[in-house]
C-alpha cells in the first residue's frame, strides 16, 4: 500500500502538484488519469523518488520515503519496478540482458539461477523466443512486454507504469493492460498506472484518480466513473462519441 | 551566474561519480567496453593526423630556414619539440574532444531522452558511477595514445624531411637527439592525464543533465565540444606555466 499525504511540487513559479492526498491499495491496479499538463508524470516521479516533493509525505507500507536514509531509500527502490512510456530498454543489451540487468546489479543468486528466473519471466510475458534479440529488432508491443518482464524480475512490491500502452494498436494495448492486471493479482503488488487511454480505464481501472491542474479532482472505481456527476471527469472521460454512447447504455442498463 | 551554477553542478557530479560503486564484475566489463570504444576506436584517426601534422611541422620549419648559419638539424629539433610539447598532448586532445567527447555526450544524452537513465535510477543504480566512472578509468590509457601520437608525428616529420628533400636523415636524427630533456615527455603525459579527465567528465556532464529531445542531444554535443576545448586550452596554459614556467 502507498499512502500519499498532501503532496506539493513546484518548478520555479510553476506549481505542478497542489496538495494531493490519496491511497493506492495492494493487489489492485490504480490508475492516474488527467489531461496533458495535469501533473500525472510529476506525481508518478514523486512516487518513484525521482522528484522530491516540496511538502507532504509518501509512505510505502509504513515507511515514509523522506525519513529514510540514503541506503534505505535505495533498498526501497529495489522493491519498485517501473515500465516507462518509451520502454527505456538498454539498446546495447539483448532482451535477456535487459531483463537480467537488475538481477546482475543487486541479486546474490548464481548465474544459472538468474538465467532460470529470466526464462521464467520471459515465458510469463510470452517472449521466450525473443531471448537473444536486441530492442531495435522487436516491435513496440514486444518492447513494452520486455519492460514489464524487467520490472517484475526482482519480485517488486510496487509496480509503476507510465502510459504503458501509448503508441500501441488497440489489440496490443489490451494485451498489455491485461498482462499488468494479471501480474498485479498474481504477485499481490501495488500497481500504479499513468494513462490517457480510456480503454485502460474501462478494462483495468480498479481505482481511478483523476488529476486536474495538480489537484485531486475525483477518485473512484471504473463503475463509479459511469455514474459521476463531476463535470471535469465526464468532459475528459466521455469526450469521444463512443464513450458517450457506452456511458448512456450503462446508465440505461442500470435503470 | 549560470556559469557558476554549472561549475557547481559539475563538481557535485564528479563527487557522485565516485560514490556507491557498481559491482566490480559488471564494472570490469564496462571498462573494457569503454577502452575499446574510446581508446582503441581513436587510434586510427590519431595515427593519421599525427603523421601528417608531423610532416607539415617539419616542412614548414625547413622552408623557414633561409640562413646558412642555422644548422640543418633544427628541422628534427623543432619537429620533436613541437610534437612532444604541444601537438601530441594538446592538439590530439582537441581532436579527441570532438570525436570521443561528442560520442560521450550524444550516447549519454540519448539515454537521458529515452528515459534509460531514469530506469537506472529507479532500479537504485548510481547512474553517474555506472556511466561515467568506466569512461574515466578507460581514459587513464590516454597517455598511451599520446605516446603513439608522439612517435608517429616525429616519424611523419622524418618521412617528409627526408623524402621531400628538406633534410638528410642524419641531420634530422641529430636534431631529434639535440638537448633532449626527458621531463618534457613527463610534462606531456601529465597534461594528457588531466586532459583525459576533462574529456571524460565534461561531455558526460552535458549529456547527463541535458533536457529536451533529439535536437537538444545535437546541441548538447556541440556545446560539450566547445566547453571541453575551452577548458583544455585554459588548463594547458595553467599547467605549462606551473610545470615549465
Amino acid at each position: 500500500m502507498i499512502e500519499v499525504e498532501n503532496i506539493h511540487k513546484s518548478f520555479g513559479d510553476a506549481h505542478i502538484l497542489n496538495g494531493i492526498t490519496t491511497c493506492f491499495d495492494k493487489g489492485k491496479t490504480n490508475l492516474i488519469i488527467g489531461q496533458s499538463g495535469s501533473g500525472k508524470t510529476v506525481f508518478l516521479k514523486c512516487l518513484l523518488g525521482l522528484f522530491t516533493p516540496d511538502e507532504g509525505s509518501i509512505c510505502y507500507n509504513g515507511r515514509t520515503y523522506s525519513k529514510l536514509s540514503g541506503g534505505e531509500q535505495r533498498d526501497l527502490r529495489q522493491e519498485m519496478g517501473m515500465v516507462f512510456q518509451g520502454s527505456a530498454l538498454f539498446d546495447s543489451m539483448t532482451v535477456a540482458g535487459n531483463v537480467m540487468f537488475p538481477m546482475e546489479m543487486f541479486a546474490k543468486q548464481s548465474r544459472s539461477e538468474m538465467e532460470d528466473r529470466v526464462d521464467f519471466v520471459l515465458k510469463r510475458v510470452d517472449l521466450i523466443d525473443a531471448h537473444h534479440k536486441f530492442p531495435s529488432e522487436i516491435s513496440g508491443g514486444m518492447q513494452k512486454r520486455v519492460a514489464i518482464a524487467r520490472a517484475i524480475v526482482m519480485n517488486p512490491k510496487y509496480l509503476f507504469c507510465d502510459e504503458p500502452n501509448s503508441g500501441l494498436d488497440p489489440k496490443t494495448a489490451i494485451i498489455i493492460d491485461n498482462l499488468i492486471k494479471e501480474i498485479t493479482e498474481e504477485y499481490n503488488i501495488t500497481t500504479v498506472i499513468n494513462t490517457h487511454d480510456m480503454n485502460s480505464v474501462m478494462e483495468i481501472g480498479e481505482k481511478i484518480l483523476f488529476l486536474k491542474d495538480g489537484i485531486k479532482e475525483w477518485e473512484g472505481t471504473k463503475y463509479e466513473i459511469f455514474k459521476t456527476d463531476n463535470q471535469a471527469v465526464t468532459d475528459f472521460v466521455y469526450s469521444s462519441e463512443l464513450f458517450k454512447k457506452v456511458r448512456q447504455m450503462y446508465i440505461e442498463e442500470r435503470n | 551566474m549560470n556559469y557558476l551554477a554549472s561549475i557547481g553542478s559539475y563538481a557535485i557530479m564528479v563527487v557522485e561519480v565516485f560514490k556507491k560503486p557498481t559491482k566490480w564484475k559488471i564494472m570490469k566489463t564496462l571498462i573494457l567496453k569503454e577502452v575499446d570504444e574510446l581508446i582503441y576506436g581513436s587510434l586510427g584517426i590519431i595515427v593519421f593526423i599525427s603523421f601528417f601534422i608531423g610532416g607539415v611541422v617539419a616542412i614548414q620549419t625547413a622552408l623557414n630556414i633561409t640562413s646558412d648559419l642555422i644548422p640543418k638539424n633544427l628541422v628534427g629539433f623543432a619537429t620533436r619539440q613541437s610534437v612532444i610539447l604541444e601537438f601530441a598532448p594538446t592538439f590530439c586532445s582537441i581532436i579527441m574532444a570532438g570525436k570521443v567527447g561528442s560520442f560521450i555526450t550524444s550516447s549519454i544524452g540519448t539515454m537521458r531522452v529515452t528515459e534509460q537513465i531514469d530506469a537506472l535510477e529507479v532500479m537504485g543504480v548510481n547512474a553517474l558511477n555506472y556511466l561515467v566512472f568506466p569512461k574515466i578509468i578507460a581514459l587513464l590509457l590516454y597517455p598511451f595514445i599520446i605516446a603513439i601520437a608522439m612517435y608517429v608525428g616525429i616519424f611523419g616529420g622524418w618521412f617528409a624531411s627526408v623524402f621531400g628533400g628538406f633534410s638528410t636523415s642524419a641531420d634530422f636524427v641529430e636534431g631529434l637527439q639535440l638537448e633532449f630533456i626527458p621531463f618534457h615527455v613527463a610534462y606531456s603525459f601529465i597534461k594528457s592525464l588531466v586532459f583525459a579527465f576533462i574529456i571524460a567528465t565534461i561531455p558526460s556532464f552535458h549529456g547527463f543533465y541535458m533536457k529536451g529531445g533529439a535536437l537538444e542531444v545535437g546541441k548538447a554535443s556541440t556545446t560539450s565540444f566547445v566547453w571541453t576545448s575551452v577548458v583544455i586550452i585554459i588548463v594547458n596554459y595553467t599547467l605549462t606555466q606551473l610545470l615549465l614556467g
